[in-house]
């Protein structure tokens, strides 16, 4: 940010164009704080709110009061008795991780290909990637439910993890704007060095734009992890392959709705989402700023 | 090496897309061979279809609620960002965490939070002496209330408008303020036409996005109507509260794989396709960013 500083004639010049006072630049720097802590604490609320109600017991929840008293650590172990939720993590990790693992393996090189390989038609195909990106789900669900069902495969999530391997259009665009990042020169020399496309591909292109193939497998893994319309289309006739966010969507507890292990169960389906995100905060702003899209 | 990628993109888009526009002809589901029923699919969703205009006017109410209230938000949040000089990266991560969290947990917790009889925002507004409304229970609320849910996941347009906003020129605005400009018209002639691209750009993909909400309005429902559970059937209570949350998509939904009328809802997805295409077409019309050459 310090880059950004105006530089120092332009300040003496704004300083003797708009006298400003000292003290309304410090009351202009208190207000502006002021209002950011406020935002930050109601933006922030929400998760603390659902972080509490976790710990209270079932009765405490139906009370108006906010904190817990006493703090019942027991919800989380309880939500795992009511429903399958460890199968339910089992189910979110496979669909994301083969989904992932598949659309990697599918995907970089075909941007590969639509960045640096002049070919024909690549405009045309460009333009499908970016439609298929865009359009709707909903606007092919119908053909591709019947499809998988002529298939034998509806009740499962492969209808959701198999098209991966045919490449996926929003990680294909994603990593295209990666790959047009490097420059040219250095694949050319790797050609002369005697690799061939896939040679340039390992040990030029991946290396080179490791944050973007890094951001592509994060979006394509929040993307799975978070999918809701594709689980409840194809599988939602079977609890034993439920992903867990569309189990949280279906949990009550064993008499009624019950907030105290709803709100853990939230915070167990939102948290290994929020650890990759720390984990790996640059590459995925990286990403969605350079998409404008985000997965 | 592209190969499988262009098969990709001939079974899983093109011949879906072509399918669907057949089928949108036939009355299908499933167990009988598909039957050519001409244009009576479209007919009885222009004339007869006794809930498509509901849901078709709440998708419709969202789009344009919806998309400009989060677009104002987004930007006025990036503004007051981009003057914070210190910790840019700690308010940054704290305005875009609740994007972060998968939609289904974060509207499961709205519900919640705004639930009308213990929620927390009942009870802080029962202690400053309000009596909180019915939210998410409320026919005339829940649509609102589910604004109020997109206000707080703005963090994924908020980033857009900050990293553009970060990348305005500082001489513009010392040559603005030297040529006498305040503050006000120098984000009228400096930073808006500098922002506008990406503006359009928000627009347009937050359109799309909203013409298929679909998540967090079923989700809402369900939960509030507290008849989730694992033996209930989605489409008895998508909708909730009397039919206020019932979005196009969902109504596609029900046709086709609640009721099976597999044919109709294609035809509900051939609309849906013509609607989101005028605004595609003008994305790709506009961004000529997005051709093989530019970059977005």
């Amino acid at each position: 940010m310090t880059a950004r500083l105006p530089l120092a004639p332009a300040r003496t010049g704004d300083s003797t164009m708009r006298p400003v006072g000292r003290r309304s630049v410090v009351l202009l720097w208190i207000a502006e704080n002021a209002l950011r802590i406020v935002l930050a604490a109601i933006f922030l609320a929400p998760i603390a709110f659902v972080l509490l109600t976790s710990f209270m017991s079932s009765s405490q929840t139906l009370t108006a009061s906010l904190w817990p008293h006493p703090w019942d650590f027991g919800n989380y172990q309880r939500a795992f008795q009511q429903v399958p939720l460890a199968r339910w993590f089992a189910n979110s990790l496979m669909y994301a991780g083969l989904a992932t693992l598949f659309m990697l393996v599918s995907s970089v090189p075909a941007a590969y290909v639509l960045a640096k390989i002049r070919l024909r038609f690549a405009n045309l195909i460009f333009l499908a990637i970016v439609v298929a990106m865009l359009l709707p789900p909903q606007v092919t669900i119908v053909p591709l439910y019947i499809m998988w069902a002529k298939l034998g495969l509806n009740g499962t999530l492969w209808p959701l993890i198999l098209p991966n391997l045919l490449g996926d259009a929003f990680s294909i665009f994603l990593l295209r704007q990666f790959f047009l990042t490097i420059p040219t020169e250095y694949l050319d020399a790797a050609r002369i060095d005697g690799n061939g496309d896939f040679g340039v591909l390992a040990r030029v292109v991946v290396p080179m734009a490791k944050p973007g193939v890094a951001a592509a497998a994060i979006f394509s893994f929040f993307h799975a992890w978070n999918d809701y319309f594709g689980p409840l289309v194809y599988a939602s006739e079977n609890a034993q392959n439920w992903p867990v966010a569309y189990g949280l969507a279906m949990f009550r507890g064993s008499h009624g709705t019950d907030w105290g292990t709803t709100m853990a169960v939230t915070m167990l389906v939102a948290a290994p989402i929020v650890v990759v995100f720390f984990f790996a905060q640059r590459t995925f702003v990286e990403g969605i700023t350079l998409t404008g899209v985000k997965g | 090496m592209l190969t499988p990628a262009l098969a990709g993109l001939a079974i899983f888009f093109v011949y879906p897309l072509v399918a669907n526009v057949y089928y949108s002809f036939t009355r299908y589901n499933l167990l009988q061979a598909p039957e050519w029923i001409g244009f009576r699919n479209y007919t009885y969703l222009f004339t007869k279809d006794p809930k498509v205009v509901a849901a078709a006017r709440n998708t419709l109410w969202l789009v344009v609620i919806l998309v400009p209230v989060r677009i104002v938000t987004a930007m006025a949040m990036a503004g007051l960002l981009t003057r914070a000089k210190r910790a840019a990266g700690f308010w940054r991560t704290v305005f875009y965490l609740p994007a972060l969290i998968p939609p289904v947990a974060s509207i499961v917790a709205f519900v919640f939070l705004f639930n009308p009889g213990t929620g927390p925002v009942n009870a802080v507004l029962k202690l400053v002496g309000i009596k909180g409304p019915l939210w998410f229970n409320d026919p005339a609320l829940a649509k609102p209330s589910l604004v109020l849910l997109g206000v707080w996941v703005m963090g994924d347009i908020m980033i857009i408008f900050l990293a553009s906003l970060l990348d305005v020129p500082q001489e513009q605005h010392e040559a603005a303020a030297l040529d006498g400009a305040n503050a006000a018209q120098r984000i009228r002639y400096v930073t808006l036409p500098h922002l506008r691209p990406v503006l359009l750009f928000a627009i347009v993909i937050g359109v799309i996005d909203t013409l298929q909400y679909f998540t967090e309005a079923a989700v809402a429902s369900s939960v509030a109507s507290g008849r989730s559970g694992v033996s209930v059937q989605l489409n008895q209570v998508l909708g909730y509260p009397r039919d206020s949350l019932l979005t196009y998509t969902e109504w596609l939904y029900v046709r086709g794989f609640s009721n099976f009328q597999l044919g109709y809802a294609a035809s509900l997805a051939v609309v849906l396709f013509v609607v989101t295409g005028v605004f595609l077409a003008l994305l790709l019309r506009r961004f000529g960013a997005f051709s093989p050459d530019g970059r977005v």
